[in-house]
């Protein structure tokens, strides 16, 4: 439906009747925090990329983001801190009953309190407080017994209350850490630990949504994200660079899915990025940092930062000034421009909110004896159910399945990649070393090519276990092998055994037919013949190769060259 | 009938004397006879009618839900009302009709109530006149009532006959002059700083203030979320009890209240209060405190002492910094509490449109009155970073200083505390607005608002009248969920005093015809 301003304005309003209406009010006025363009030319790439390099292994390292500037020659550090939103993954509101769910029709699940009507009260989920209780465990943070509720007063459109409800003073989890791993070199091996600091996790409401509708000049209100449980985390300016932050976003993302504490999915916002960035000359104290927003992927995060850092060094080499400023990310142009200016200083006012009296979690043994289990958050009780990490998931995978660390890696950063795996292992006798080639070279590599996610793989994994079974067995080759699973990828239907049958496609054993097929070819190489007599064994290999090549591939090899190595010698 | 309590009417209504129905549409007259006080904002008269026939069914049937089934009610019009308009008397709120029922408003009409209508109040709960209403001010009934009138001095009754009237006080003025004229048996106020105790003081009808946390705040529209209570206006101590059990208990919709489960009670007709330990705050000895209040609070302490009871002098410290202090917190949380209303989801919005800031600016302009505007503007002073530790931390501190007080005080012998509620009775309203808003606040909350401070029960009762011929009361404060032993005292103490019934005469009597029956039904059919 579409209203315009003025039905809107004539229409009485009394009450709220929200179902699929949208609300508005005027675009002028809401457009003052829009993005502007303020003369900042779409600089495009003049500058080379800042590089994470590490210097010093030791707890207090230093990185350098060495950029290669011409005749600059003093280095710049850079300093890169996150503030990270994530959308809690529960079926109701943080402080009502009010549905969450991702792209439902405008204003259709608003409670009374969302839609702040007056005399409405915050109720706590305690879904929520355990979906923050367990992510600040999975973080190694502290869990605070007591933490408070405060009020964020500024005046929005889409914060009908005219406050957010958060917690200033004492958060749920404070001092963690993320560790996470990151690539040093152009091969997967070459990797280093990294960790940062989590300051502290908070429990606070999203805002709903402005849609601007430039035309009309009017803004539309959708308050169905209006209430939504978030962790705010805040990560220690321990970063240097766009590729480690990166990292740990996407090492972030891998811990809360496997909490399913946050669905964590940046492009649809439950997973919302702000990174704080400055630069200063090693041995000074930091730089004016600035706030880069609107990010909405862990590659433009990486991008983002990497500009605003090479801006920054610019600015400053240029004998300009830094501002404490926020700042866009235009991923289309991909730079940054300022966003709003902070010179009216918001003063948001911080209250603590009444109508919550403080958030007590309890451990095993300082739960009251009377309490109904099921009316308090048991910190230990949550720690025992804590699922497998992705670091720990990784470990076992090498230690388990004897694969190399960096398949671990791959395996449990790629969503499924390693469901997959296990479940091919189960229907089969086939070494895992083996089986991860296939899934992690053949399998991925087919997906990223069609830019596919595993659960939309054209294989399943008993499909990939039946053939690689057949491989295993002796039944075809490795070359057929991989011309079977191209078969399957194209055409669903059928088994890897009926593709062999069909094209007959079985390993060629018969030492008869082997052995015509091996003395035509050596007639034709009388060459190559002499000199692998006078020594030269390499060329055996080449005309193994010519044997394969008249054979499809289907030629035993073992017996290939058995056979080539007798009337040879 | 009308003069009668609410426990008398109930059994009236028990014994088939007089029908809901029948109830309903004599308060309903009365109501527009007693217009000009302009207790109402509202009246229901529709869904009070259909109301009152469902009661006549249950009655009929011989089951009547309880003690309120059938009784016509009043609530303050800043409980959000299903279907009715809740307007706070404010042009802000003016034609907001809330989807959903206040929690204290649903248990009453579970009950059997009869909602007779919203009663007007200060704009927001903000004042203690009940003059600062969009809907113009209260008048309190006792202006036309035999006792006041007949000692007024002739030079003023030269005068235009309405420039006589009183003001009942305030916030809760409307509900305490509907309780008191008798167009309805109980009405819900709301007590932030006095807002139920002061109007009832000033209109001779019983006003309880019960702990913070025993009654939900769901879909009471808030002034000072941390002190806010539903109050209780009825005619009799009796009756409150009554109210209170019907209201009283844990709601899962406010997380403030407490989980314990509360045992409704009835209190006894014959009370020993000789085992009571009655305490007499010295620092309530205020500047401004009448002579007579001052000899009628005296004579309250030589009331239960001849009983028997211990009566001491006790010293609350901190009391001079409180009403400060309330300021303060109360103009934070305001300020923080009126942020909602901009116009965009419901409440008044503006004409001007150019930019949201100026819909804002507008729109809030237009809304709130020169109070408002002014509590918000303060309370955001105070939160402003540079200041919260200056004002915002220290009052709180001082909060604690206050609440602290008391609890030394009741964990010495000390059961219960007796004050004066007001430093006298009511002012005419032409002297009333000679002092502004804030100044008539910081006077009438003086005896009042430490005790939301520390979040304790406390109940006005009429006790006597003054020489002008209008009522005074005296507070009772008791132990933090101690409602039953403060409503014993004070029910000892109403039995004790025999405050005198409101005899209405001049502008109402003229206007009226049913009231003539109602003295006499009262003077002369005491029920049992």
């Amino acid at each position: 439906m579409t209203l315009t301003s003025r039905t809107v304005m004539a229409a009485p309003r009394q009450c709220c009747c929200y179902a699929g209406m949208l609300l508005w009010l005027s675009q002028r006025g809401a457009g003052a925090f829009a993005p502007r363009y303020r003369g900042v030319k779409p600089v495009s790439v003049l500058m080379s990329q800042a590089r994470c390099t590490q210097t010093d292994t030791s707890t207090k390292r230093a990185v350098t983001a060495q950029v290669d500037l011409g005749d600059s020659a003093v280095p710049w550090k850079a300093v890169v801190g996150l503030e990270i939103h994530a959308q809690i993954s529960s079926n109701s509101k943080l402080f009502s009953r009010a549905q969450v769910q991702f792209a439902a029709p405008p204003n259709s699940l608003v409670s009374f309190f969302d839609a702040s009507l007056p005399g409405t009260l915050p109720v706590l989920n305690r879904r929520c407080v355990e979906a923050a209780v367990m992510t600040g465990l999975a973080l190694n943070c502290r869990i605070n017994r007591k933490s408070l509720f405060d009020r964020k007063h500024y005046f929005y459109a889409d914060l009908p209350a005219g406050y957010q409800i958060t917690q200033q003073r004492l958060p749920i989890a404070v001092n963690g850490t993320l560790t996470y791993r990151i690539k040093t070199g152009k091969k997967w091996n070459q990797m280093a630990t990294r960790t940062v600091r989590i300051k502290q996790i908070q429990l606070e409401q999203d805002s709903g949504k402005s849609l601007h509708d430039e035309e009309k000049s009017q803004t539309l209100i959708d308050l169905n994200r209006a209430g939504v449980g978030l962790m705010e985390l805040v990560m220690e300016p321990d970063m240097c660079c766009g590729e480690e932050a990166a990292a740990a976003v996407r090492e972030l993302q891998l811990i809360l899915l496997a909490l399913g504490s946050s669905q964590a999915n940046m492009s649809e916002g439950q997973l919302r990025v702000d990174a704080n960035i400055s630069v200063h000359r090693p041995g000074e104290s930091y730089g004016v940092r600035t706030e880069v927003k609107n990010i909405n992927s862990a590659r433009f995060l990486a991008k983002a930062i990497d500009y605003e850092i090479q801006r920054q060094i610019e600015e400053l080499e240029r004998g300009g000034v830094i501002l404490n400023e926020t700042r866009s990310f235009d991923y289309k142009l991909g730079i940054t421009m300022p966003m709003r200016d902070k010179e009216g200083k918001q003063d948001y006012r911080f209250m603590p909110e009444p109508n919550l009296p403080p958030l007590i979690v309890y451990d095993s043994r300082s739960l009251p004896p009377s309490v109904d289990p099921q009316q308090v958050v048991n910190i230990d009780l949550i720690q025992e159910r804590l699922p497998e990490l992705p670091a720990t998931c990784r470990e076992r995978l090498v230690e388990q399945y004897g694969i190399l660390p960096e398949h671990s890696y791959t395996l449990v950063n790629e969503d499924g990649l390693m469901q997959f795996f296990e479940s091919v292992l189960k229907v089969t006798q086939v070494e895992p070393k083996k089986v991860v080639g296939w899934v992690i070279n053949d399998l991925l590599g087919h997906l990223k090519l069609q830019n596919l996610t595993v659960k939309d793989s054209r294989i399943s994994p008993s499909t990939l276990a039946e053939l690689l079974t057949l491989l295993e067995n002796g039944k075809i080759s490795s070359t057929v092998a991989k011309q079977v699973f191209q078969e399957l990828w194209e055409d669903e239907g059928k088994s890897p055994s009926q593709i062999v049958a069909e094209k007959n496609l079985q390993l060629i054993t018969d030492r008869k037919k082997l052995e015509e097929i091996i003395n035509k070819i050596m007639e034709e190489h009388p060459e190559e013949v002499i000199q692998i007599r006078k020594g030269q064994k390499k060329i055996l290999n080449k005309l193994i190769g010519l044997v394969q090549r008249a054979t499809k591939g289907q030629a035993d090899p073992v017996l290939v060259k058995t056979i080539l190595e007798e009337k040879l010698s | 009938m009308l003069g009668l309590t609410l426990k008398e009417i109930s059994t009236s209504l028990k014994k088939g004397q007089v029908s809901p129905t029948e109830l309903c549409q004599r308060c309903l007259t009365f109501i527009k006879t007693a217009k000009c006080l302009n207790a109402y904002i509202t009246v229901t008269e529709e869904k009070a009618l259909k109301q009152a026939k469902e009661a006549d069914k249950r009655y009929r049937r011989g089951q009547p839900l309880g003690h309120l089934d059938g009784v016509p009610i009043a609530v303050k019009d800043n409980f959000s009302t299903a279907g009715i308009e809740t307007t706070c008397a404010s042009k802000m709120l003016k034609g907001y009709i809330p989807p959903y029922n206040a929690t204290m408003v649903q248990k009453l009409l579970d009950q059997g109530a009869v909602l007779m209508g919203k009663t007007n109040l200060d704009e927001f709960a903000m004042g203690s006149g009940s003059t600062d209403s969009i809907f113009g001010p209260v008048k309190n009934p006792w202006s036309y009532s035999r006792h006041y009138r007949k000692k007024l001095v002739p030079s003023r009754q030269l005068e235009t006959e309405d420039s006589n009237w009183l003001v009942t006080g305030g916030s809760s003025g409307g509900s305490a002059a509907a309780v008191s004229s008798g167009t309805c048996y109980a009405a819900l106020g709301s007590d932030t700083g006095g807002s139920t105790r002061n109007p009832a003081a000033h209109c001779g009808v019983v006003g309880l203030k019960p702990t913070y946390g025993l009654l939900s705040r769901h879909g009471l529209i808030p002034l000072v979320n941390s002190m806010d209570v539903p109050g209780i206006l009825t005619r009799s101590v009796d009756d409150a009890a009554i109210v209170l059990g019907t209201l009283a208990g844990h709601d899962s919709k406010d997380a403030t209240t407490v989980q314990d489960q509360f045992q409704s009670f009835e209190l006894p007709e014959e009370i020993d209060v000789s085992k009571l330990c009655i305490g007499i705050p010295r620092e309530y000895h205020a500047s401004g405190l009448s002579r007579e209040t001052v000899a009628l609070w005296s004579r309250a302490a030589d009331l239960f002492e001849t009983a028997g009871a211990k009566v001491i002098e006790v010293s609350l410290p901190h009391t001079g910094y409180s009403i400060v202090c309330y300021h303060v917190l109360c103009n934070s949380e305001v300020a923080s509490n009126m942020a909602r209303f901009d116009g965009l989801e419901y409440g008044h919005r503006c004409e001007i449109d150019y930019s949201t800031e100026a819909l804002y600016a507008a729109s809030r302009r237009e809304g709130f009155n020169d109070v408002v505007r002014g509590r918000i503007l303060s309370g955001n002073y105070f939160l402003l970073k540079e200041n919260y530790e200056k004002y915002f931390t220290k009052a709180q501190k001082v909060r604690r200083l206050i609440a602290n007080d008391f609890l030394q005080v009741f964990s010495s012998d000390v059961d219960i505390l007796l004050t004066p509620t007001t430093l006298s009775d009511a002012a005419p309203y032409v002297e009333f607005i000679k002092e502004d808003n804030r100044t008539r606040s910081a006077q009438e909350d003086i005896f009042t608002q430490s005790v939301n401070m520390a979040g304790l029960p406390a109940v006005t009762v009429p006790a006597a009248l003054s020489d002008r011929g209008l009522p005074l009361g005296l507070q009772f404060i008791g132990r933090a969920f101690c409602e039953q032993q403060l409503l014993m005292a004070a029910k000892w103490f109403e039995q004790q005093v025999q405050f005198p019934e409101i005899l209405l005469e001049g502008d109402l009597d003229s206007l009226l015809t049913d009231y003539t029956p109602k003295q006499q039904l009262y003077k002369t059919h005491p029920v049992s």
